[in-house]
Order: structure tokens, then sequence, then C-alpha cells
């Protein structure tokens, strides 16, 4: 039994009981919060360093065997999902610690995050289609609770948006896992991986075509991803980060789950049709950014850029473009939650998130400067940061199968994306402050502390895997190698107990 | 509209509502029914209730608050699971005591589910009514 695989879902489950017990003292609810964070991430790693050393891991709930049963599997993309999620959460909840100290539902928020929290993780461990649905369930319904906590009227109009999308990709998701089981009478994912081959090719079309749609609305890809650019920026930073980092990423990490596992894409339509997607959605991302002029919008339209990125590597569809889309998705996540959490101090230090009312951060203050610096230039692609070798990975294996639109796409989208970074750059940290702006706030040290501890942090990461990064790169290529193999995640799944 | 014929009625009707909504649970064990159902047949119960009454009403008689059930419920399920660490099988595995009654820890998740429902549901409900009525 591998009770490792449950930590990551037991710990914030049990963590949103203690909260709740403990919601009236906001000391002993951080507390809660970080507690839970550590043991989570101290966990996920034991996990991931399990898995990497001993190959795949399962464990079956209740003790059910495997394709009758829930199972949870965890192989080298799933165990590295994990683990770079609770070293986000355990970030956010210190920044959170600062930045909604005053807010009226402190520990409501804390709750919700634990609960986002177990939706994820869920989301990323189970072996079961079914189940994947539900954690997909449990993260959507605590997520609407986070954006509707001390919501104003921007903020429940954003959403509004945010619920109704959802809601159709949600249920375009379970259609397809009913007709899945209809045909097979099997929800297992390793199980499915099996029966597939044997179904007919306008059955396995139309389901595709289902399952990218819904996948396609969850990570935010081309013609439906209204919902992000139009709620993330009404959000507290903190929680924008948490959206940021996690949300898409589960979409992604479905998308790839499904289509490598149980319905293999190459060669079809639909991977036709996704390439062209990650292009348009890599550009249409980008253009909003450059249009917008707020700090949150600009990175909210951000998210949609990069995940196009990832998304080439998996309609690519090589081992080399697969290990790409892999790193990018964890530089991706520990980028981007950083640079919401930067725009939350400058908001903190402006009181207003436009660019216009900023200015002279690099004067007062050069080490929020160099923060700023490292992940705004591993997003835009820069060498020798993490961004560089995940474009570069995936940018080589588009070259390397005749993409070359696609490529130059991703190279022109790297280009701009150094614009709309630079333009937050000149406006906030180089040129001076309005003079009809407000002043600077100042900030007690002890809640600077907590802004800058996990920024800094995840600045050192991104540097980190940058400079490290054949390590980093071996992690993934394994994991596609996996993926494309599925032979071992099956045989632990349904081979008897591991 | 607060008839008394309505009001009356209710109060009976709400007694075998939850009755009911227990049988269901209970009888969930190895036939159609179960926590999630029985829940929500509860809620309905304190719906009516609500509507004949009024939402400060139900609050006052359920005496906890809707969210300490709810994260009661979610601690009981987790904690049932829990309990088959001891016997050092999987999570959620069911352990029996049919020695003593034949109940075991599934029918404490059921449980836990039951109130998890219940609290959640009720909440949303209290909280819209309070803005409706």
């Amino acid at each position: 039994m591998n009770w490792l695989l449950l930590f990551p879902i037991i710990f914030p489950l049990s963590g949103a009981f203690f909260l709740y017990l403990f919601r009236k003292n906001t000391m002993a609810v951080t507390g809660i919060s970080w507690m839970v964070a550590t043991f989570g991430m101290v966990a996920s790693i034991g996990l991931m360093h399990r898995v990497y050393s001993y190959g795949p891991q399962a464990a079956s709930l209740g003790n059910w065997p495997a394709p009758f049963g829930i199972v949870f599997v965890a192989d080298l993309l799933s165990a590295a999902m994990v683990s770079v999620t609770w070293v986000i959460a355990l970030g956010i909840v210190i920044y959170s610690a600062a930045e909604l100290h005053s807010s009226l539902s402190y520990s409501r928020s804390h709750l919700l995050i634990q609960f986002l929290l177990t939706g994820v993780n869920g989301a990323f461990l189970t072996g079961d289609l079914f189940n994947l649905y539900v954690w997909f369930e449990v993260m959507l319904i605590a997520s609407f609770g986070l954006i509707a906590l001390d919501a104003d009227a921007t903020r429940i109009h954003g959403s509004i948006k945010y619920v109704f999308l959802n809601l159709i990709s949600t249920l375009a998701f379970l259609l397809a896992i009913g007709l899945l089981y209809g045909a097979t009478g099997m929800l297992n994912l390793a199980g499915l991986h099996l029966k597939t081959a044997y179904l007919s090719p306008g059955l396995i079309f139309f389901l595709s075509g289902l399952f990218l749609f819904s996948f396609s609305v969850k990570s935010g890809l081309f013609p439906v991803f209204a919902w992000l650019p139009a709620s993330y920026h009404t959000l507290p930073s903190s929680i924008a980060a948490l959206f940021a980092a996690l949300l898409t990423k589960v979409g992604i990490y479905a998308m790839i789950r499904v289509f490598t596992l149980v319905l293999p894409f190459e060669g079809s339509i639909w991977q036709h049709i996704l390439i062209v997607m990650s292009g348009l959605t890599m550009l249409t991302g980008v253009l909003g950014a450059a249009s917008r002029f707020t700090v949150k919008r600009i990175l909210s339209f951000h998210i949609i850029s990069q995940v196009g990125y990832i998304i080439i590597g998996i309609a690519l569809y090589t081992p080399l473009a697969l290990a790409g889309s892999i790193l990018y998705l964890i530089h991706h996540i520990i980028v981007k939650a950083n640079l919401f959490l930067i725009g939350g101090v400058l908001n903190r230090k402006f009181g207003s998130d436009h660019l216009s009312q900023m200015g002279g951060v690099y004067k007062h203050f050069p080490l929020l400067a160099v923060l700023f610096m490292i992940p705004a230039f591993s997003l835009a692609g820069f060498p020798p940061l993490s961004g560089f070798w995940s474009k570069f990975a995936v940018i080589r294996a588009g070259l390397e199968t005749g993409h070359h639109v696609l490529a130059a796409t991703a190279l022109i989208v790297g280009v701009l994306t150094l614009y709309s970074m630079l333009k937050i750059w000149n406006q906030a940290f180089w040129e001076r402050p309005p003079e009809n702006g407000a002043a600077v706030m100042p900030a007690p040290m002890k809640e600077m502390v907590l802004y800058l501890v996990p920024i800094g942090t995840f600045a050192l990461m991104t540097i980190f895997i940058g400079l490290w990064a054949e390590p980093v790169f071996r992690y993934a290529d394994r994991a596609a190698m996996q993926l494309l193999d599925p032979a071992l995640y099956v045989k632990t799944v349904l081979g008897g107990a591991p | 509209m607060k008839s008394v014929i309505f009001k009356t009625t209710a109060h009976l009707v709400i007694g075998i509502m939850l009755l009911f909504s227990l049988y269901l649970l209970f009888r969930g064990h190895n036939e159609p029914g179960g926590g999630f159902i029985g829940a929500l047949i509860a809620v309905i119960a304190f719906a009516l209730l609500t509507f004949s009454e009024s939402p400060g009403y139900v609050r006052q008689r359920i005496h906890f608050s809707p969210g300490m059930i709810a994260l009661t419920g979610v601690g009981i399920s987790t904690g049932s699971g829990l309990l088959a660490a001891f016997s050092g099988s999987d999570y959620l595995t069911g352990i029996w005591w049919k020695a003593v009654v034949p109940m075991g820890t599934p029918l404490l998740f059921d449980i836990g589910v039951y109130l998890a429902v219940t609290g959640a549901v009720l909440s949303i409900l209290l909280d819209m009514a309070e803005e409706l009525l």
C-alpha cells in the first residue's frame, strides 16, 4: 500500500477541517495552512523520489482491485506536477498571510485554498476517468468560492464567464465519459488504454473531439479562452497566482493524459487541429497582452500565450516535444505564479494595478526589480533561465517535424512576450512615478518579508532550472517516454499490487 | 403566504421526510440510496421549513451552523478512511465489526457524506433564502 500517493489528498482535506475548527484565530489559521503545505510538499517530493527510483506507483482505494475500483497512480509526470503544486501552494499560503491578512474572509480563503489543492492533486493522481471529473468539480467549486469571497460587482461580472464556460466544458467532459463508458464498460485509464483500440474510428473521432473541446476550455486554448482574462484580473494577487499556476495546468495535464493513454491521437485530424490551435493561442494571447495596461491583465493574457507553447509539445507528439511540454509546464507554473505575486507587491506599493500609476521601483526598491527581472526574462525565453530551455525544446521539436511556420510563430511570440514584459519594466520600474500619482505606500518589514520569501524562492528555482537544466530535462524526457509507451503504467495499475 | 394549513402540515411532513432521509442513508449500504441522496432529502425537508417558517427559524432549530455540519462531515469521511491505516490496509478499506453489529467504516464514511452534503447545501439555501425572502 502506498500511503504516499494519498497524502497529497488527505493532508489538505484534514487541513480544511482543522482550519474550520480554528477559523476565529488568525494565527492558528496561518499556522495550519503553512503546516499542511509543508507536509504536502515533503510527501509529494518523497513520492517523486520514489517514482523516479522505482517506477510508477499505484494505490487502490478501499482495496478494490484495479479495473473496478478507483486507483491512484503516480508516474513521473503526475509526481512532478504534484510536487510543483505543493511548492507553489506553500509559497502562496505564506504570501497570502501578508496580502489577505486584513481581508474579511481570511480563514475562509485558506479553507477554500485547501479544497482547491485537494481537487488539483486528486486530478493529477487519479487513474480513473470519472474520478478525474470529480476532482475537476472539486477544484472548480473551490475556485468559484474563492472568486466569490469578498466579491464586488466587477468580480462577479468576471466570474460569470468563468462559471459559464467551465460548466459547458464540464458537461462535454461528462458526456464524453458517459459515451466512453457505454462503449467500453470501463473507466479505469489503464484499462481503457487496452480497450479503446477496438472502438470504431467514428466513435474515437467523436470522443476525441469532445475531450479536446472540454480540455481546451479548461486550459484556455484559442477560441474558448474568454473566461480566463475576464476573471483573473479581478482577484487578489495570491489567489490569481494560485489560479494562474494551477487551474489551466490541470486541463493541460488531463489533455496529455487522455490523448496519450486513452485515445492516442497521433495522425488523426485532431492532431492537426491542435497544432493550428496552439499557434493561434500563442498569437492571440500575446497580442492581447500587448494591448493591456494593467499588470494583472497583461499577465492573464500571457498565461494563454504560454499555454499555446505547452500545447505545441502535446500536438507534435514526439518524445522531444512532449519532454519540452513537461519542462514548460513546470517552468510556467513557477514563473507565472511568481509574476503574479510580484504584481501583487506592486499593487500594494502603489495602491493600483494600472501601469500609469507606477514608477521608480528600481530606484527605491532594487531588490524587487531584480526579482522581477528573473521571471520576466525567463517568461520571454532568455538564456540561461528556465524559459529558454523549455522554449528551445519545443521549437526544436517543431523544426524537426517540419512545422516551420509553427516554430517561427513561437519565436515571434517570444519577442512579443519580451515587449510586454519590457512595458511593465519601463513603466513600473524604470520611469519616474507620475506627478499626480499616489505616493508609494510604505509596508512594514514583517509584511515585506512574507511577500519576498516566496518571490525570492520561486526566482531561485527559475535560475536553478535554467542552470542545471540537464537533470530536469532528463526527468522530463523520462516522463515523456513513460507517456508515449504506457506499457509500464498499465502494468503497474492492472498487473497486481506493486 | 403564511397559511396555517401549510405551516401545520409542513411540520408533520418534515418529520417523515427526515426519517425517510435517514432510512435512505442506512439503506444505501446494500441497495440504492446512501449519504448523498439521503442528505438531499433532508435538505428538502429543511427547505420546506424555511418557506413555511423563516430562514432564521431553521438556523435556530438546527442549532449548529451549516458550515460546522459540513466540515464535521468532511472530517468524519476523511477520518473513516484513515482508520484503515491501523489495520495496515489501503485508504478507505472497509473495516467491519460484524461480530458486534453489522456495520463498519463504510457506514461512517456515508454518514460523513450525509453531513457534508446537508451542511453545504443548507448553507447555500439559507444564505439565498435570507437574501430573497
